[in-house]
């Protein structure tokens, strides 16, 4: 079997057990799964930057909650309906990903991480200014008739755990596809050894750009869904909290892998939804677990896979 | 025409003259080679052809443009190639990936380049290996294959005998007697014996700048020289 056949059969795979899932998963968990689809999408667009070009952003809820806003806003003062109202937070990521990326790629390594970091904190308090039209950190609901269209109702559970789905397998193959090509090969190998990726005359600055492009817009399609699929759009969702989650469940789950982000989102996920259930003190818990992973599978869990079982993993 | 020129090509580091004031010519289908003691300059140099180094001062011309405001990749795209004094390849990724990004930039065939790069460069048996996993040796033929697979008009090699083996330094002169067909080869070396064999002109640097310049006969007969560089003579 060809290593292409094994990564699509790995990925189909898994988009094949999580349709699967929808009939045996109680209730409670319909709702958990279909928010860490959503999430891991989140992640996905992050690693495309982190994992696989090298690029550590420390800013990336802007792209999230442009997306989100993008969608959410529309939808509330313009009365428009979802299709166009997605599209709008698809749109609202990319350009704030040129944009920003345009201005923060003049700078490398920590100062890339601080430049990111300022832009996002600067887009949440954006948010605050305007919390006539945003409603600051409390936010705002989407009803759900705003929600409805072409006959599809997101609020009903099986029906967003269907979409919830699609968006996820659709950024997964599309991801899987864009790796395996040749501008995701020159990330890699801008990651790599960005000096003789250089010296082989690739454009580095354009092929960054179209990184933070193509992983800005993917975030803001989380975001875009997330207000969509949950009917609910706020501040927090920009904070700083929101730039940090994507790292550590990229970190956790393998950073440079396409299974990682959606298993480190899981992963972290239901650690805080079990130990918070136990234990008030929850947060030390999953530091805990944070520190032994990354002392014991430093790779994360889908780097240790690429080490130990196929080194062809995608 | 000469395929590339400088007039005047200088660098400065925070007062250190690296280069000073150089003008050279290379003719097209020639092979050079760069000699000089240790800090004379020659990494600086070619840095400076292929735009890795922004000169203090001066000009560079390849094939009869001035090409001194282009950025590197814009240089490599025009057709020469460079391979780095301190080895550097895409350590975590194999072999054949390693050529093969040179392969896909030039929209060459992958599945016939990138064998026949590996394989002039005696490498052909280890396509599926980790570069990182290979020898400091073979991690240098890698990066001449990768310069190999550019097909550039001008490929710049620094120091490519450094680490190599007496059986690899011969492959490697016979390599560059069957490249000269092919392109245009500026070389940095200390191995005079392998200068000598392949050179047909050599240019020598000395605190920055040129000191004598000429057929490898004269080079070795000549003084100034021997003293300098040579030791003894
Ligand atoms: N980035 C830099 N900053 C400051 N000084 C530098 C820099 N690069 C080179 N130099 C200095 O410039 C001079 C020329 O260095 P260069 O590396 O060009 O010499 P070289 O002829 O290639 O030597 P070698 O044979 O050892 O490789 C040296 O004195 C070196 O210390
Ligand atoms: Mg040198």
């Amino acid at each position: 079997m060809t290593e292409t056949a094994k990564a699509v059969i790995l990925h189909l795979g898994l988009i094949a057990v999580l349709f699967a899932l929808q009939f045996v998963l109680p209730a409670y968990h319909h709702g958990n799964m279909a928010r860490v689809m959503v999430l891991a999408t989140y992640a996905m667009g992050y690693n495309l930057l982190f994992g696989y070009t090298g690029l550590l952003s420390l800013g990336h809820a802007m792209f999230f909650a442009a997306g989100m806003y993008g969608m959410a806003l529309t939808v509330r003062h313009l009365g428009w309906t979802p299709p166009p109202a997605l599209l709008a937070g698809l749109l609202s990521g990319a350009v704030l990903s040129a944009l920003v990326g345009a201005l923060a790629l003049r700078t490398v390594g920590v100062a890339f991480m601080i430049v990111t970091l300022m832009f996002s904190q600067a887009a949440y308090l954006t948010i605050l200014y305007f919390t006539t039209w945003t409603r600051g950190e409390e936010g705002f609901v989407l009803q759900q008739v705003q929600r409805v269209f072409w006959g599809i109702d997101p609020s009903d559970p099986t029906t967003r755990y269907f979409l919830a789905l699609l968006v996820f397998a659709t950024c997964l193959m599309l991801s899987l596809w864009l790796v395996r090509s040749g501008f995701g090969k020159v990330l890699i190998a801008i990651r790599e050894n960005e000096d003789r990726a250089q010296m082989l005359g690739y454009d580095i600055f354009a092929h960054k750009l179209g990184a933070v492009v193509i992983s800005g817009t993917m975030s803001a399609t989380a975001g875009a869904v997330y207000a969509l699929l949950f009917g609910y759009a706020g501040a927090s969702f920009a904070g700083v909290q929101y730039s940090i989650l994507p790292l550590l469940w990229v970190l956790l789950g393998g950073a440079g892998t396409l299974i990682g982000p959606f298993i480190g989102a899981l992963f972290t996920f239901y650690l805080i939804d079990i130990t918070s259930g136990y234990t008030s003190a929850y947060m030390a818990v999953v530091g805990a677990v944070l520190i032994a992973l990354t002392l014991f599978a430093r790779q994360g869990i889908g780097g240790e896979i690429r080490a130990r079982v196929w080194r062809g993993l995608p | 025409m000469s395929l590339l020129s400088t007039s005047g090509l200088s660098k400065e580091f925070g007062g250190l003259r690296a280069v000073h004031d150089v003008s050279f010519a290379l003719e097209e289908g020639e092979v050079r080679a760069l000699i000089g003691p240790n800090g004379a300059g020659k990494t600086t140099f070619v840095g400076m052809l292929c735009g890795r180094i922004e000169p203090s001062a001066g000009t560079v011309r390849f094939d009869g443009t001035d090409i001194s405001r282009l950025p590197a990749h814009r240089r490599i795209r025009a057709g020469m190639a460079y391979t780095f004094q301190i080895t550097s390849v895409f350590a975590r990724l194999s072999c054949h990936e390693n050529v093969a990004l040179a392969v896909r930039r030039r929209k060459g065939n992958v599945a016939k380049d990138v064998p026949e790069a590996l394989r002039r460069v005696g490498l052909a048996d280890r396509a599926e290996q980790l570069a990182g996993d290979l020898s400091y040796g073979h991690q240098r033929l890698l990066e001449i294959a990768m310069g190999l697979a550019q097909k550039p008009r001008l490929l710049i090699l620094d120091e490519p005998t450094q680490g190599l083996a007496d059986s690899e330094i011969e492959d490697f002169v016979a390599l560059i007697r069957e490249l000269k067909a092919e392109a245009t080869i500026l070389l940095i070396e200390h191995n005079m014996a392998v200068v000598m064999e392949v050179a047909d002109a050599i240019t020598v640097l000395n605190f920055g700048e040129v000191l004598a310049e000429g057929a490898p006969a004269e080079i070795r007969a000549n003084r100034e020289v021997q003293a300098a560089y040579l030791g003894t003579g």
